[in-house]
């Protein structure tokens, strides 16, 4: 399955031209381009990667953008900029890249942010989001994957990518386990589970 | 502990006590395969021999359970006794449904009892689907597979089957243990009986650990040691 990119890059050009390099290998997918960035749009999009110019946050936020982007989604937050950034700025990002880089290396980057990723999993013993409350009681429900996305209208990767959390949060890998987990948290009624 | 012994190679000329005292994981496999307690200073081989088990078959199995990663070269596979591994498997899964079980089950009835009445219900169901799981698991292995490699032991044409099969059909009852274990060690209502509940995750862990040793068994020796013969027929 490719990664999934998204670019939140004020310059058209410059987005663009990101687009080019991440889409013509196959191994990425660009999900959106956007001009600026919401929680919503993060939830929904579930991006693995988020390819971000610190230039659309102001001076004082800039230094809260990885935090800010955790908050909706787990993806490798990578800084585009146009002028170099300071250190304590950098030290915001999974990676920084730059205009003058060439696309052999930005692809690089970008694979070193997501296997940095995967390697040291996001704070652990974090509480389930709300969203992942609700998928969670779907699945011990007995819904399907395809059924879940319907309902919330959103991709089945994203339905994975929750369930993935899920899992990875709880330590419960089995549908049977779920629901035990479900009800004992009260999510759910005996009288939903068949 | 004997700590002299632990950095000497398992042997056969080894005393039986030594060997056993070097890891305590290694009394099961002991107890499976027959051996009695009361070794005295006879050696391995002595006590081997007289169980009717092949020396080096027991050291085999006892190393894939005192050592983690260990993996037996082509020649142990080629030494070793398909007989005496398929007694060991079988006896493995009388130990597990007949005492392991059974133990967890009275520990985890023992916790939830003071739990609400529909709390109990809850927990009680998944362990009790688990363990059907976990006997339809082993019984498909005692009544398919084990006659198969026996028929092939014995050089009679076995059914329609051949090991390869087997290696596929291996259904991975690891996850519903490791979800129990979570579930008792994470979300277990506070009423529940704490005592209990640290002798169910003892059990639990236990029970991981051979499963562990015992699919290793099956998957690593077993298999290749059938697969083997197949190709030889």
């Amino acid at each position: 399955m490719s990664k999934r990119i998204l670019i939140v890059v004020p310059s058209a050009i410059a987005a663009k031209g990101l687009e080019q390099v991440f889409n013509d290998l196959g191994e990425f997918e660009v999900c959106a381009i956007l001009r600026d960035l919401s929680g919503q749009e993060l939830r929904s999009m579930a991006p693995d990667v988020v390819v971000v110019d610190p230039s659309i946050f102001d001076y004082a936020s800039r230094s809260s953008v990885k935090a800010r982007v955790a908050e909706y989604s787990d993806a490798a937050v990578i800084a585009f900029t146009i002028s170099p950034l300071d250190e304590e700025q950098q030290r915001q990002y999974d990676a920084v890249i730059g205009l003058m880089d060439t696309p052999p290396a930005i692809i690089k980057k970008v694979r070193a942010a997501l296997e940095d990723r995967t390697e040291t999993p996001r704070a652990e013993g974090e509480e389930l989001s709300q969203r992942e409350k609700e998928i969670l009681i779907c699945v011990a429900k007995g819904m399907l994957n395809k059924e879940i996305a319907d309902l919330y209208n959103i991709s089945i990767y994203t339905v994975i990518t929750h369930r993935k959390n899920i899992t990875r949060k709880t330590g419960i890998k089995t549908v049977a386990g779920l629901t035990v987990y479900a009800l004992l948290n009260n999510l759910i009624d005996m009288n939903s589970v068949e | 502990m004997n700590t002299s012994s632990t950095r000497r190679p398992m042997s056969p000329a080894m005393k039986m006590a030594e060997l056993l005292d070097t890891d305590f994981s290694l009394l099961g496999v002991a107890t499976r395969l027959g051996l009695h307690f009361g070794f005295g200073e006879a050696t391995v081989a002595d006590v081997c021999q007289h169980a009717g088990i092949d020396p080096e078959t027991f050291l085999l199995i006892c190393r894939v359970y005192a050592f983690d990663g260990y993996r037996p070269t082509q020649e142990a596979l080629a030494a070793a006794n398909l007989k005496d591994i398929l007694q060991y498997l079988h006896q493995s899964h009388a130990y597990y449904t007949e005492v392991v079980v059974p133990q967890m089950a009275s520990a985890l009835e023992r916790m939830i009892k003071p739990c609400e009445e529909k709390q109990q219900r809850i927990i009680w169901k998944f362990f009790a689907d688990y363990k059907e799981e976990l006997a339809k698991h082993f019984a498909y292995e005692e009544g398919q597979v084990f006659p198969y490699v026996e028929a092939v032991l014995n050089k009679r044409k076995g059914a329609q089957f051949t090991i390869g099969e087997y290696e596929e059909n291996h259904s991975n009852v690891e996850e519903k243990l490791e979800d129990l274990k979570n579930l008792v060690m994470k979300y277990i209502p506070a009423a529940c009986n704490q005592q209990e509940a640290y002798k169910v995750l003892f059990y639990i862990y236990n029970l991981e650990n051979d499963l562990g040793k015992h699919t290793f068994i099956e998957d690593d020796i077993l298999v290749p040691m059938v697969g083997r013969m197949e190709n030889h027929e």
